[in-house]
């Protein structure tokens, strides 16, 4: 210590006290330290899932149909549901946000109705989604007499993930910079076509991962289906008719694990959730390759 | 030398700022014209109106006429794409799009309908080459523009421009982020440019406007202080003001 005193004596650069420099160790091993605790957590929760339900998975067991009373049922029309709904939804979804979010960040004037209208959809994207659901019921079941469809869960999913696409959007083109905005005003682009050829093209990566996102949410969702779709499938493979009942696979999870009576009910709740998980993170990942070949083509 | 451009009595206002008080002048073709004086005095403000480029900005008010070839471009039947299309402008950052180096040139060729893989060819040629930039990026056309320096960011961005067969090219500071050699390079460019092209600078850097304008007008406070001949407004300038300027005692 002594030695080490006399040194730092001597030194011109040495450090006056000790404290900041500790300080600074604590904080980066705390920040490291939750952050290992988090992806640790993370990657417990993949394993116990996977390591429970892929290891039992069957194409048997995604193709099959389902069954009410005997073990080994499937879940085909479920699974199929999913996507089914989930692609309809985005097609609902994607053109009124895209739309939406460019009106508020490229037209919308600045004053306080859109202030306002801002303050809504942000709220909005906060709303539980069982509320979704409530107003898919009033809308879809109640008003239009439909009963529980496909394309009212469909749609009330749209409506779901129309405030986040919204805000994505709006906020990956206002995060273009102006200076392509106005290098394309510049040489004589009207608002349309700097919208469509500058400004979409430099937010699509924002955009893309919204997209992503809202996708994702579709797939694994369950209040808002349960409440507009039901419980139920139509019973067969490949049904695209907009009108059946639409239980989608994480409805099934749940109905299975709570009401159902078959004997495996436990093991089919944890294949569905595996495979659940495993499209999820497969959509993700999908939505991402193009931008990662547009990144490294731009690099 | 003709006038190409006349600006007759303008004012313009941001919200209740003056920002341009009274200015008459003739701007004459296929000569550089170089706008100085110190920061917020107005230069890059006029040089926006040339193009309406300040029309983007809410709150703009425009009393008086502009008018290029004889053409009042406030006037109500002005086509504002047009406009622009004839009066091309180089910014103060380098600001290529996020695409190839070839899509950056053929971007206002195709907005302006031109589909025709040859045409555009040619038309990403002669552009690069006008902006002296051909040797450098003909092998690789197909590389983001980001791949480029700063010196050649800028140079893509003259060729975007002049892809679009402008008149005038409006140069706004193009040179001050940029190193010494590539400055170098752009003055070089403007020289060969103003054969063809009518073009006005604003630059903070009087060395500059001395060493490439032939004209020189100095702004401030709004207002047009002198405009002479280069040579004569920093040899021999009229307006105490002027001399004060580019001697370096304020600005």
């Amino acid at each position: 210590m002594k030695t080490a005193a006399k040194a730092a004596a001597t030194n011109a650069f040495s450090a006056r006290s000790g404290s900041n420099r500790l300080k600074d160790k604590i904080f980066s091993l705390v920040v490291w330290g939750v952050s290992l605790v988090i992806v640790a957590i993370i990657l417990g929760l993949l394993a116990l899932i996977l390591e429970r339900g892929a290891t039992h998975l069957s194409w048997d067991f995604i193709t099959g149909l389902p069954s009410e009373i005997e073990e080994g049922g499937g879940i085909g029309p479920s699974l199929f549901n999913s996507f089914y709904m989930m692609i309809l939804s985005l097609i609902v979804s994607i053109p009124f946000g895209m739309a939406a979010g460019i009106y508020l960040a490229e037209f919308a004037p600045d004053n306080k109705f859109i202030a306002f209208v801002r303050i809504c959809v942000e709220g909005l994207a906060s709303v539980p989604s069982l509320i979704f659901g409530l107003f898919g019921i009033a809308l879809f079941v109640e008003m239009m007499g439909l009963g529980l469809t496909i394309i009212g869960g469909a749609v009330s999913l749209a409506f779901l993930n129309l405030p986040v696409l919204t805000r994505v959007t709006e906020e990956a083109i206002r995060a273009v910079s102006q200076e392509i905005k106005q290098a394309s005003f510049s040489l004589g682009a009207t608002h349309l076509q700097t919208i469509r050829k500058a400004l979409i093209p430099s937010a699509i990566s924002g955009i893309v991962t919204g997209i992503s996102l809202v996708a994702g949410r579709a797939f694994g969702e369950s209040a808002v289906i349960i409440l507009t779709a039901g419980v139920t499938t139509s019973g067969v493979m490949w049904d695209f008719n907009l009108l059946s009942p639409g239980e989608t696979l994480a409805v099934h999870l749940w109905y299975v694990q709570s009401e159902a009576i078959v004997p495996d009910a436990q093991l089919i709740s944890q294949k569905a959730a595996a495979v659940l998980l495993i499209v999820v993170l497969a959509i993700n990942f999908l939505f991402r390759i193009p931008l990662w070949v547009r990144e490294r083509k731009l690099r | 030398m003709q006038a190409l451009i006349e600006i007759d009595r303008l004012n313009l206002f941001y919200g209740t700022f003056h920002a341009l008080k009274n200015i008459s002048m003739k701007i004459p073709e296929k000569a550089i014209t170089a706008f100085i004086g110190p920061s917020g005095c107005g230069k890059s403000t006029l040089l926006r109106t040339l193009n309406r480029m300040n029309d983007m900005i809410p709150g703009t008010q425009i009393d008086g006429t502009v008018s290029i070839a004889g053409a009042d471009i406030y006037g109500k039947d002005i086509d504002v794409e047009t406009l622009r299309k004839k009066v091309g402008m180089v910014f103060q950052q380098p600001n290529p799009f996020p695409k190839s180096i070839y899509d950056n040139v053929a971007y206002g060729p195709r907005l302006h309908g031109i589909t025709s893989r040859q045409k555009l060819d040619e038309i990403v040629e002669n552009s690069l080459r006008g902006a002296a930039l051909w040797n450098e990026v003909k092998d690789h056309l197909k590389r983001s523009a980001f791949s480029l320096s700063g010196g050649q960011q800028q140079r893509l961005c003259i060729a975007r421009a002049l892809a679009v067969e402008p008149d005038i090219l409006l140069m706004d500071e193009a040179t001050s982020a940029l190193d010494p050699i590539s400055t170098l390079k752009i003055e070089e460019l403007a020289q060969e440019l103003k054969e063809r092209y009518t073009i006005v600078m604003v630059t903070h850097n009087m060395h500059q406007a001395a060493r490439v304008s032939n004209q020189t007008v100095f702004f401030l406070n709004g207002e047009v202080v002198e405009y002479s001949e280069t040579e004569k407004l920093f040899s021999n300038p009229e307006d105490q003001r002027t001399e004060d300027y580019i001697s370096g005692r304020f600005g």
